[in-house]
């Protein structure tokens, strides 16, 4: 049998490109994630009660479901009924954007309602429209409180996008798994993984946290 | 109360530390009423007909034969379902005494693991859907997706062919995603074992897969153990002799399967 460190050497490279896999499905899914966000997130908190209706479901049934059983149904579900083919990566970042969507719009929610209900009667009695108002007073403070629960959100994802191995996506746990089924070598190939895993989510952290301190005071 | 914990804390290690020490061993002689010895078996309860479901219980040929084998060795079984893919690694971990999943004997397992004599020969097909006519044999494979289940012969074969051919390989965790996978339409083709594509074939005809080629080789499966534990391989060697011997293999096999292969 080879060293450990042979079999770490080898398996770099497929896990590194693993990795990339890994980071491209996550800033892809988690840029719709936001458009979802914002959109249910200030639908959420509009006066109309149907806009309202709409986005408390979404929410509800998309946090109320594991991020897995959506994985499966879209990919193995619905082409079949639908007749149509959705390819894994596609199908992927759908499932993962319409559930980080979810999460984020509650942040959103959460974001624009720690606003002081005053600055929304300022800004209005200054003359702003509802949107305008939404758009140039409110948002830009909620943002900035909403970064810690936004960097939490992209760790989340980021390691969600590991269940996506189950539809055959090469991402870092897939390529984790075909390494070992090769070469039975779980202690050493398991351990890079992680390794691999935590060093992504901790430059992001290291980012975030710079960020924080620029815009979030 | 320091003492106390302290004295909660010591025993708890010196628990762990002794369970530790004597590993499986100890698990496996971890007797039942009856006094046998009780072996943990890892198998993939998605793989008829070796081993599925059925109105709860696992069945299967798989099953049916450890089961027989156990009761002519007299020892106990504990049957523990797992993606295939984690077997073997469960094995090794020393997490299972043994493994009856399908599993074909080869160099790079028999290097980890040892095997009863093997009990059945399956050999590998490829698999396409019923309306495919381009596909007809390995050469057709170029430019192809192939999709297949992580860890198996089936997946190392595949992965040959990719490079002999040019074809991309997408691996999965169980067979029902891989057959999902070729009846989507996102992959050409598949490979799996005769016995098992062929029984899926026919207990599932909206399943919309046919089989093309000849079969691509010729693996036996084997009953897999934890390297060195001789006393398991035996009793298993035994067991496969006698049942062989008796008609109750045939009849197990007969159970599921219409041809004796």
């Amino acid at each position: 049998m080879s060293s450990s460190w042979d079999v770490i050497v080898d398996a770099l490279p497929v896990l590194a490109q693993g990795s990339v896999v890994t980071l491209k499905i996550t800033v892809i899914s988690l840029f719709f994630a936001l458009l979802i966000g914002l959109l249910f997130g200030l639908m959420s908190t509009s006066r109309s009660k149907i806009l309202r209706g709409i986005a408390t479901a979404y929410v509800d049934f998309l946090r109320g479901t594991p991020l897995l059983v959506q994985i499966f149904f879209i990919y193995f579900g619905l082409p079949p009924v639908l007749d149509i083919k959705i390819p894994e990566t596609t199908a992927g970042i759908l499932a993962l954007s319409l559930n980080a969507g979810a999460y984020l719009a509650e942040i959103f929610r959460g974001g624009i309602l720690s606003i002081d209900k005053g600055q929304m009667e300022a800004a209005r009695s200054l003359g702003l429209s509802h949107g305008k108002a939404m758009r140039l007073v409110i948002l830009p403070q909620a943002v900035r409180r909403m970064i810690p629960a936004f960097v939490n959100q992209f760790i989340v994802t980021l390691k969600d996008t590991s269940l996506l191995t189950v539809i055959g996506i090469r991402e870092l746990m897939n390529s984790g798994e075909i390494i070992i089924s090769s070469n039975f070598r779980s202690f050493e190939i398991w351990a890079v993984v992680a390794v691999f895993y935590f060093l992504m989510i901790y430059i992001l952290s290291l980012l975030s946290r710079s960020l924080e301190r620029r815009y979030a005071k | 109360m320091r003492k106390l914990m302290l004295a909660v804390v010591s025993g708890l290690l010196a628990l762990t530390v002794s369970a530790c020490g004597t590993g499986t061993d100890q698990a496996a002689s971890t007797s039942g009423q009856s006094g046998a010895k009780k072996y943990v078996f890892g198998t993939d309860a998605t793989y008829p007909p070796f081993e599925f479901e059925k109105d709860g219980k696992y069945v299967g040929i798989d099953i049916d034969l450890i089961n027989a084998i156990a009761k002519e060795e007299g020892f106990e079984v504990e049957i523990k379902p797992m993606d295939f893919k984690g077997i073997i690694p469960a094995v090794q971990a020393k997490q299972l005494d043994g493994a009856i999943a399908g599993i074909s004997i080869n160099d790079k397992r028999k290097e980890i693991l040892d095997f009863s004599e093997p009990y059945y020969q399956a050999g590998l097909s490829l698999v396409v859907r019923e309306d495919n006519t381009t596909i007809n044999g390995e050469a057709d494979l170029a430019g192809k997706t192939i999709a297949i289940k992580k860890g198996t012969t089936g997946a190392t074969f595949a992965d040959e062919l990719g490079k002999k051919y040019g074809a991309t390989v997408k691996y999965f965790d169980d067979s029902p995603s891989m057959f999902q996978e070729v009846q989507n339409g996102n992959a050409d083709v598949t490979i799996e074992d005769y016995p098992v594509i062929s029984y899926k074939i026919t207990v599932d005809p909206a399943s919309k897969l046919k089989i093309v080629g000849d079969r691509l080789n010729g693996d036996h499966y084997g009953i897999a153990v934890l390297k060195g534990n001789k006393e398991l391989q035996d009793k298993l060697n035994s067991g496969l002799k006698k049942l062989k011997e008796n008609g109750k293999y045939d009849e197990i096999i007969n159970t599921y399967l219409s041809t004796k292969k």
